[in-house]
């Protein structure tokens, strides 16, 4: 590895550089093959394998803790009951949260961002407001305002991308005015693997008085995130892109916010009382939690989040950036390669098209080679139509890729053009 | 290597790159428009009925060589067959790419698309055309 070339990392930093043999060590899944070669999992924004720690934990917590929390007064609902107010505390620290209740548990960042258009945005949003995201967003980050908006008669703008794939800021200040409430915007976009200024977005927000929201499905495996530094109101987690387990996530929120805003979905654990004419609601973070949650998931994301910390994100930033950009430099060798986007800032995501083929005929050619990459629209439908391409091909990197399997992904591109012609 | 040539042969290449039957049809008596969201494949199938018998068929679109080159593939298949023909086509193809054997297999120029079979994600591109046909056929039953 190539530490002299890392980016965005402060070169007097003394971190320990990741062992990538290692690191792919503890994670079984890698060790197969797929039609007849080594597996090269490069699908990584869709979502990351899990290391041994983490599969571990869920059987650990089967085994010997589950109960289920903050109900019983007995011995092994008080441990889960622990070990699930640990992994939040965890997740905290990791988001740099100055309170634990103001993490709350999701099932990913699709339910944290429904959560606050519809809890927040139904509370503080009315006819003339507005509402600004991004050309780059993900329908995750779309669909919920457009429901919200309809329902309360404000309005989305979008704020536009250059041809590149970068926000355009002169724009986006242009769109900005007392009218707007709201600002939800991606962290790192999935499709084009853009970095974007999420502390410049949010300070130019708050100055006429908008909230802010950021979308860190692709971010939190990635670099190092401290939503206090960033500055935003909410702050969004997915589990299965962090290592963990599919189906728990989490929403960072500004306490104050979450106090005044209404129940999402209600029902047991996120009350005080009830009785049939009236429920007093529960407090910070058990009223956004109702009902039993995946407790060994949570755990499990924990787990995870230990892995990450025990690595480093220094390390895994530098490294990723290497290995990111050797594979711009390799795969832009390749007859007829066009990169879709060229972000200034990057992260480890690469969209790509090669001539006029389709992205799934590329996608199933490099299937044959054992190489896993995603193709299609990465559910941003209207970046797509933005950038003029139906679909991209995009290959995205994890802490346990490694060099020669960027070298397996080029050569196996260039298999595409014996077929193809 | 060997069963992505089975994928990819010549002739499904050759229909991607110069689709038959290709562009809308002025005369079409019914239409149908097909769609797949997951990855953007679109066709539409255009249709002349002349009583029982479908006299012409087109198609338009966009999408991956499988999707482009079954939907070529199938306009020369059906063209100036009766629409009951038509459907015990649209059958064994179906019965082709999804089952492991295709005894009822008679359109033996389709054959070229059997490959798809290993790719299960792949199935719905080469079998979009054919709904899409499908429901071209009902609705000019209808007409």
């Amino acid at each position: 590895m190539n530490t002299e070339t890392m980016s965005r990392t402060n070169s007097q930093s003394t971190f320990k550089a990741l062992d990538v043999n290692k690191i792919r060590a503890d994670f079984p899944i890698l060790d197969q093959q797929v039609r007849g070669k080594d597996l090269v999992y490069l699908d990584n924004a869709a979502s990351t394998q899990k290391p041994n720690s983490v599969i571990q934990s869920i059987r650990d917590y089967y085994e010997q803790d589950h109960a289920n929390v903050h109900r019983g007064v007995h011995t092994l609902s008080q441990r889960a009951t622990q070990k699930f107010d640990d992994a939040r505390a965890k997740i905290q620290k990791y988001l740099g949260a100055a309170k634990p209740q103001e993490i709350i548990f999701t099932k990913g960042c699709t339910e944290a961002i429904n959560l606050v258009a519809s809890s927040w945005g139904r509370a503080n949003l009315k006819a003339g407001d507005l509402v600004l995201l991004s050309n780059l967003e993900h329908h995750a980050n779309i669909v919920p305002w457009q429901i919200v908006t309809e329902a309360t008669g404000a309005k989305i703008e979008v704020i536009p991308i250059d041809d590149d794939g970068n926000i355009l800021m002169d724009e986006y200040e242009k769109l900005l005015s007392e009218r707007v409430k709201f600002v939800s915007v991606v962290h790192i976009s999935n499709a084009l693997g853009t970095i974007n200024p999420i502390k410049e977005i949010a300070a130019k927000a708050h100055a006429v008085g908008a909230k802010v929201l950021a979308d860190g499905a692709q971010a939190t495996a990635h670099l190092k995130i401290d939503v206090q530094d960033l500055g935003v109101d909410f702050y969004t987690l997915s589990g299965h892109k962090l290592y963990g387990p599919t189906g728990v996530g989490a929403l960072y929120g500004k306490e104050d916010l979450l106090d005044k805003m209404p129940p999402y979905q209600s029902g047991g654990d996120m009350i005080t009382t009830v009785s049939f004419t009236a429920t007093t609601f529960a407090d910070l973070p058990n009223k956004f939690e109702p009902g039993t949650p995946p407790i060994a998931g949570f755990i499990a994301l924990g787990a995870a989040i230990d892995y990450v910390n025990e690595i480093g994100l220094e390390a895994i930033d530098a490294y990723e950036a290497d290995l990111t950009d050797y594979a711009v430099q390799q795969l832009s060798e390749i007859k007829n390669f066009r990169l879709v986007g060229k972000p200034d800032d990057r992260a480890a995501i690469v969209s790509f098209l090669v001539g006029d083929i389709h992205p799934h005929d590329i996608g199933t050619v490099l299937d044959s080679e054992g190489v896993a990459i995603r193709a299609g629209h990465h559910c941003c439908m209207p970046l797509m139509e933005r950038l003029g391409v139906p679909a991209t091909a995009r290959a995205s990197f994890a802490i346990y890729n490694t060099h020669q399997e960027v070298d397996h992904l080029v050569n196996s591109l260039r298999k595409l053009e014996e077929i193809f012609e | 290597m060997n069963e992505i040539r089975e994928l990819y042969q010549e002739v499904i290449l050759d229909h991607n790159r110069r689709p038959r039957n290709f562009g809308p049809l002025p005369e079409a008596t019914s239409q149908a428009e097909g769609y797949n969201p997951l990855c953007g494949d679109k066709v539409s199938v255009f249709v002349s009925l002349q009583g029982d018998f479908i006299k012409d068929i087109h198609f338009t679109g966009s999408g991956c060589a499988i999707s482009q080159a079954s939907a070529s593939l199938m306009t020369e298949a059906v063209k100036g067959k009766s629409i009951a023909e038509a459907k015990e086509i649209l059958e064994s193809f179906h019965q082709m790419v999804t089952d492991e054997k295709c005894a009822n297999c008679k359109a033996e120029e389709l054959e070229v698309l059997a490959g798809v079979k290993e790719y299960p994600i792949r199935i719905k591109c080469a079998t979009l055309a054919w709904h899409t046909l499908a429901s071209a056929l009902e609705k000019g039953a209808h007409a």
